[in-house]
């Protein structure tokens, strides 16, 4: 690490340096952790799991007289 | 709407998110409790600069990583099923769980950005004190962040600190400091965390037992022993504390939780703590439910009055008492509360009535009415009860509630034994000639799981029919989606879980056989 560099710079230095040096199993870890977020994020959030609330009606308005009538008619 | 609700969609979207958080919890318990044993572990080193200690606390950091971010984010996926499976939920609790959540997940990010790198790519890096106080803050930085969850899964079970919204329908906060220090979420965060803590002392306690079987790393292993038996102890007694402390809340603000929990059909003064027992259909119905009776059992006379109010003849009240009713005892029926609960909503529907014929005298007089304590206290506090159809359907599975309660505490003496017994061998000084403790340890692992996972299911399975005590019940939170869709996500979700389930312990039991770097 330089001296003069700034502590952005470090910072940057920090992280690669670590992820360069890692071990077999930081790297195994990584993929599974990668692969888990892709799937989590892009595919089941994306595709089964909107805001139901949010993607079915347009204002808190809405949202609040629904869920009031679920309240209001529950058995 | 909610009068035809599918059953199907009921069970398939509790088993969905049952299987999400069961399988979370896999995870979290040894991050919490591994993080104090690593920053313990690395004091030692720093105090005595010993570099076998160093290694040591390299070594089950390297497993602390493994779990740390195979888990990482599985709870992220009880939140997409809120929003999908649980909206109505959602937005009824929205502004009370909004402020534990955010603070949650600022906690969160900050730790894992920036203490976890240090702990693991600054050894040699940074200073030995800075390396040090980056794990002590990684350990204290984790549990906090469980703090903030279990405060909201506390106000599920005891509901405090806000007041319903009627022009929107959702629960506002007015006292943050009533929700946090909730006396449920205060006993659930300590009796979570120390059963943590326990979780991981077993964990670290039974590898090493298997590297002492093995006749390798004999140093790490008993020094791993040593340090986690002492830590162990203490957490189990801890757990032990705090769960009795839990159980006389309980008895309290979840009343048939805790009746049901004992198995107490019959309330009685001199009642007897059931320390094994094995259950039977009793002949004995309220409605159309069947009771439970004893086939049989195992009872500390007097026990379970002492240890709820401090005094034998207290009156513990049954599962009857508190559906039935008890005046003598000033017990409200089910019925009652029921009636209750209808009271509030035909003043809700009054209140829409009134709003949709924008009558604004009849609106403000209602809202008057809805904001004042003393319809908060006597009718908003029975809301949910309006969604029950009979008495009897307050009552949750009292055998899942009963087992799950008696075989997590019975697992809890079984850890407090062990790590004695670890301690007693090790200053004796005769641990590894002990084969049958170091099985005992190793296969004591699992059990470890079982219990964890078991308190919860005694939580959340003992707090049925509600998904919110008294408040709202878990038919009335479910979202009105295609139970078809919810059916698939379960099956790709059992999927996913169990692949990374076997990438977790492939990869952990590999870096176990591996051992330390020398």
């Amino acid at each position: 690490m330089k001296n003069g560099s700034s502590i952005l710079t470090r910072l940057f230095r920090f992280y690669y340096d670590g992820f360069r040096n890692m071990s077999g199993w930081g790297r195994n870890v990584w993929i599974i952790l990668i692969i888990k977020l892709f799937i989590m994020f892009a595919i089941l959030k994306l595709f089964f799991f909107p805001d139901l609330l949010q993607k079915r009606f347009d204002n808190d308005k809405q949202r609040s007289e629904y869920v009031m009538d679920q309240l209001i008619n529950s058995r | 709407m909610i009068e035809n609700v599918d059953l199907t969609l009921v069970d398939w979207s509790r088993a969905q998110f049952a299987l999400t958080a069961i399988y979370h919890w896999l995870f979290v318990p040894l991050t919490l409790g591994l993080s104090f044993i690593l920053a313990i572990m690395e004091s030692i080193y720093v105090k005595t600069g010993r570099e076998e200690w160093k290694r040591i606390t390299r070594f089950w950091m390297t497993l602390f990583g493994i779990n740390f971010a195979i888990g990482v984010a599985t709870g992220i996926i009880l939140e997409f099923e809120f929003g999908t499976n649980w909206s109505n939920y959602s937005w009824f609790v929205g502004d009370i769980f909004g402020a534990p959540l955010a603070i949650e997940g600022i906690l969160a990010f900050f730790l894992e950005s920036t203490f976890i790198a240090v702990m693991f790519f600054g050894w040699n890096k940074v200073s030995r004190k800075f390396h040090l106080l980056s794990t002590w803050l990684v350990a204290i930085g984790s549990n906090l962040s469980a703090l903030w969850i279990l405060v909201a899964n506390a106000w599920m079970q005891n509901p405090v600190g806000m007041k319903f919204n009627p022009e929107t329908a959702r629960n506002e906060m007015v006292s943050f400091w009533e929700v946090l220090f909730n006396p449920v979420a205060v006993e659930k965060f300590l009796h979570t965390i120390s059963s943590g803590f326990l979780l991981a002392s077993m964990f670290v306690m039974g590898i090493s037992a298997w590297y002492i079987l093995r006749k390798r790393e004999l140093f790490l292993a008993k020094r791993s022993i040593l340090v986690t038996a002492v830590f162990g102890l203490l957490s189990s007694l801890m757990v032990a504390y705090t769960g009795d402390a839990s159980a006389r809340t309980l008895a309290r603000v979840q009343p048939v939780k805790f009746a049901s929990m004992e198995a107490l059909t019959d309330g009685r003064g001199n009642a007897g703590l059931v320390a094994f027992g094995v259950l039977k259909e009793s002949e004995k119905k309220i409605g159309d439910r069947a009771l439970n009776d004893f086939a049989f059992k195992i009872e500390i006379p007097g026990l379970l009055s002492v240890l709820t109010g401090g005094d034998r003849e207290i009156y513990v009240p049954g599962i009857v008492d508190h559906v039935t009713g008890n005046a003598e005892k000033g017990i409200l029926s089910a019925s009652e509360k029921i009636d209750r609960g209808k009271i509030a909503r035909n003043l809700l529907i009054q209140f829409q009535q009134a709003k949709a014929d924008n009558d604004k005298k009849k609106t403000d007089s209602l809202k008057n009415i809805f904001a004042g304590s003393q319809f908060q206290d006597n009718y908003f506090r029975y809301f949910g009860y309006a969604s029950v159809n009979k008495p009897e359907d307050v009552i949750p599975n009292i055998h899942i509630s009963f087992y799950s309660f008696h075989l997590m505490v019975m697992l809890g003496f079984l850890f407090i034994i062990i790590f004695g017994m670890a301690l007693y061998l090790l200053f004796k000084g005769n641990i590894e000639r002990n084969r049958w403790f170091l099985w005992t340890a190793l296969l004591a692992i699992p059990l470890t799981y079982l219990a964890s996972e078991l308190g919860w299911i005694l939580a959340e399975v003992g707090r049925q029919p509600w998904i919110i005590q008294d408040l709202m019940s878990v038919s009335g939170a479910v979202s009105q989606i295609v139970s078809g869709s919810v059916i698939t996500t379960f099956i790709l979700f059992a999927v996913l879980f169990t692949l990374l389930l076997i990438a977790d312990a492939s990869i952990l039991v590999k870096q176990i056989k591996t051992g330390p770097k020398h």
